[in-house]
């Protein structure tokens, strides 16, 4: 047992805060870019961002500050992208400028910005659009001259001019479709893009041999504004996912970039963890999160592991524990020797996990390109029979190729291509107005056809913090207790020192002792709170009672009943899934007692404890072998490989870093009904994209016939195929009416309370 | 119709001129912060306005080279 005086803790804490301040700073600091000029830049993220009144604030605070050069605002992205003057400035002083304000900010990844300064396919797609945007108009404007009566001369003219046009806007704007068409070819699949490749390649084709032969009818128009309206859905569909990716990024990030490693000397500095080797000594601060593998050498604390094993409650630990990559550092500051480099940690393991948990997810073929599958072979087929038919029907092989060709371009498809990615960028529009992030549109297909849900306990079904069920009794005790609890950060003692209404008394030589309590004097006695065998040190009745435990010196002795508080909403959710018919369970890394008590508290029957990433990712493999699409929600590192290998999953935004990237859906709201809300978005959108279809297909089963019968003419088939896309885009808009969320049930005042 | 051969170029250049702008705006990056610079148009604060550009055309003279 160790006392308060023999601690190294006490002596050596203040050079050892100073130290946690530097790597703050540090840290904070990496975030700055250097330029060629000498300048820093730095991106900020800043969530609270809402309007042109908050944009014009904060540029004019920023902009007035003498460290900085420029700072733009990009209200699309909420972020700041601040230059400074010298690129050794400390950007935490910025960020308290924001703070004061009244806007919180970050600094935003470093790798997603190198990113983010070059968004090629999103710039590409968009110069793709322009050029066929500038084809089209043109050549529709010759075009409806050719349909009302021009002939002859003038005619051929047109054509020819169409033909200039529509050559080079179809060989730069057809790109994306060439490209993603070859790569399916020569995987042997097919997708969407190769009947649309092939459709447009043979317009092209067939409308130049007319133009050379100074035929009637040429599909120059058809061919561009079909690329006009497919881009247009490619780019609104790339448009989503980056301003998911940027809402993701601008979340503050859990893993540390570096940290303060001891010299031979004695003297402490910043390494970015990438030159942090085994066997180097690092300090880690309170309050930060351990960057890599490590033994504790000296000092005590409190470690809070939950988003690593999903362990509710804090643990103590002390000289030669190991502490894993993550853990958050509650109490005390530690010294540690680094036993494996960044790359072999816990946290690179789970991520290696990770990717072999997804490999299994790569089978899934997304609802367009299944429809493609089936589509492409009937429409090629078709369009051959008609060429048989009318070669034979004529002799003439030039009408029957004609005629073949003029089927394969009706029945573009165009609304196909158009019927999914315009649903999805709707749904993921009024997810994203909900506060839940979607990372990519197939995660929505994946999410409406869940028989399973699977659900993390730490952190997900309860929220991370503590809180107290019921108390001592004993005033002088109360009040005690409310004023060692206000002294630390450990999150029981947060707890404890919120449930006492009462004023804190007068407290003498306040103490913290890492990974055992908080040691003080009131009116010249002794009081201690926190470990039962530490408090009975100085009052006997404190052994084997329950902790944390508060007494006075010989005193009697209280214990604090600490329970976890569920999510609001968790209730609702659950049995919202149990009415539907989909069965819930529970994977907890938890103990059995605390998993099994929440678990009643929610009617889950299916409960697993104890379970390591590997266990998880067991249970879901199994769940996928007997055939079930299992939705797994869950927020920690050890949940991150599990989320991975589920048929589709969810993470709340104070997951791990781990989980969050792992995660098709993250919800930045308190709230689970978070995770109803998107199931039924997703079940409302795959009925819109299954209607789409439907209206493809009749529109199909009307064009067919009569470009087999040989009646299209290139004004039938602009008409028919602009009409078409137009009805899919609004029926989609249909979504933003049509599941209109329930009202919020009123959040029960703290949410629901279980023992722990 | 000897009119067309004139105003067939003209349509098409003043679409091509068209395309042209459209390309230096995206260059420029003006389709970055689409909701950000709508709200732009309201901020009538002039004397920061014309100190930021002073700022602005200093840097990018730094920068240039």
């Amino acid at each position: 047992m160790s006392g308060i005086g023999t601690h190294p803790q006490t002596c050596s804490g203040d050079q050892l805060q100073v130290s946690s301040r530097e790597w703050r700073e540090a840290e904070a600091r990496a975030g700055v870019r250097l330029l060629a000029n000498g300048q820093g830049h730095c991106v900020l993220s800043i969530p609270d961002l809402r309007c042109g009144g908050c944009v014009a604030k904060i540029e004019r605070t920023l902009n007035a500050r003498a460290d900085v050069v420029t700072a733009r605002v990009n209200l699309t992205l909420k972020q700041a992208v601040v230059t400074f003057a010298d690129a050794d400035t400390d950007p935490t002083c910025v960020i308290s400028a924001l703070a004061l304000l009244g806007y919180p900010a970050i600094p935003a990844d470093v790798a997603q910005q190198d990113e983010d300064d070059t968004d090629d396919v999103g710039r590409g797609l968009l110069r793709a659009i322009a050029v066929a945007g500038f084809g089209a108009m043109n050549i529709m404007l010759l075009s409806v001259a050719v349909w009302s009566g021009a002939a002859g001369e003038t005619r051929d003219t047109f054509h020819l001019i169409s033909a200039l046009i529509a050559i080079p806007v179809v060989a730069y704007a057809g790109q994306p479709f060439f490209r993603s068409a070859f790569q399916a070819l020569r995987m042997g699949r097919l997708n969407m893009d190769v009947p649309i490749a092939v459709a447009v390649v043979l317009a092209l084709a067939l409308s130049l041999v007319e133009t050379m032969r100074g035929g009637e009818q040429a599909f120059f128009d058809a061919a561009v504004t079909l690329l006009f309206f497919l881009l247009s859905g490619r780019y609104l569909d790339h448009l989503m996912r980056e301003r998911a990716r940027s809402a993701v990024s601008g979340l503050a990030r859990l893993s540390p970039r570096g940290a303060m490693l001891r010299q031979p000397d004695g003297t402490l500095t910043y390494m970015p963890l990438s030159s942090i080797t085994p066997g180097a000594i690092i300090t880690i601060g309170l309050d930060e999160r351990v960057p890599v593998d490590v033994r504790i050498i000296s000092g005590s604390t409190d470690l809070d592991r939950s988003l690593v094993t999903g362990e509710a409650m804090p643990v103590p630990a002390g000289f030669g524990d190991t502490l894993e990559a993550g853990t958050l550092n509650l109490t005390g500051v530690v010294e540690a020797e680094v036993l494996r480099s960044a790359d072999g940690s816990f946290l690179a393991q789970m991520m290696r996990m990770q990717s072999e948990a997804e490999t299994g997810r790569g089978t899934y073929v997304r609802i367009a390109d299944r429809a493609a599958q089936l589509y492409a072979p009937v429409v090629h087929l078709l369009s051959l029979a008609t060429f048989v038919g009318w070669f034979l029907a004529t002799g003439e092989w030039h009408t029957a190729i004609f005629i073949a060709i003029s089927v394969l371009i009706i029945t573009c498809p165009c609304a196909l291509g158009l019927a999914v990615p315009v649903a999805h960028v709707v749904a993921s529009g009024r997810l994203m107005r909900m506060g839940i992030l979607m990372k990519d549109g197939s995660a929505l297909e994946r999410l409406a056809e869940i028989d399973r849900v699977v659900f993390d306990k730490t952190g997900t079904l309860t929220m991370g913090t503590a809180a107290i069920g019921c108390g001592p009794g004993d005033p002088a005790l109360r009040t005690a207790a409310k004023a060692l609890a206000l002294k630390t950060v450990h999150p029981a003692a947060r707890a404890i020192a919120m449930s006492i209404a009462e004023q804190p008394c007068q407290l003498d030589d306040a103490i913290e002792v890492p990974g055992f309590g908080i040691a003080g004097c009131v009116g010249g006695r002794a009081v201690r709170l926190g470990r039962a065998d530490w408090v009975a040190d100085i009052c006997l009745q404190a052994k084997g009672k329950a902790s944390p435990v508060c007494a006075f010196a010989d005193g009697p002795a209280m214990s604090f009943d600490l329970i976890e508080t569920l999510r609001p909403g968790a209730v609702d959710a659950i049995s919202s899934f149990a009415e539907a018919g989909i069965p819930v369970a529970m994977l907890s890394g938890d103990i059995a007692a605390r998993a099994n008590s929440i678990a009643n508290q929610l009617d889950i029957a299916d409960v697993r404890s104890d379970e390591t990433p590997a266990d998880k990712i067991a249970a879901l493999n199994v769940l996928r072998d007997a055939g079930h699409r299992a939705l797994m929600v869950g927020d920690g590192l050890n949940d991150a490989a599990a989320l991975a290998a589920a048929h589709v999953s969810m993470a709340p935004s104070s997951a791990s870093d781990a989980g969050r990237t792992a995660a098709d859906f993250i919800f930045l709201r308190d709230g689970l009904d978070a995770v109803t809300a998107a199931w039924h978005m997703a079940r409302a959108t795959a009925r819109i994209v299954r209607q789409n279809f439907a209206l493809a297909i009749t529109y199909n089963c009307i064009a067919i016939p009569l470009a087999m019968a040989g009646l299209v003419t290139p004004l039938i088939a602009a008409l028919a195929m602009s009409g078409s896309s137009l009805l899919v885009i609004g029926n989609a808009l249909r979504l933003n009416r049509a599941a209109k969320p329930r009202p919020m049930p009123m959040p029960r005042a703290g949410g629901m309370e279980v023992p722990a | 119709m000897t009119i067309l051969a004139f105003l067939i170029p003209v349509t098409l250049s003043m679409g091509a001129i068209g395309l042209g702008v459209f390309f230096w705006s995206l260059r420029s990056n003006q389709y970055d912060d689409l909701s950000g610079d709508a709200e732009r148009i309201l901020f009538d604060d002039d004397h920061p306005l014309l100190a930021a550009s002073a700022r602005l055309s200093n840097t990018t003279k730094e920068t240039a080279p």
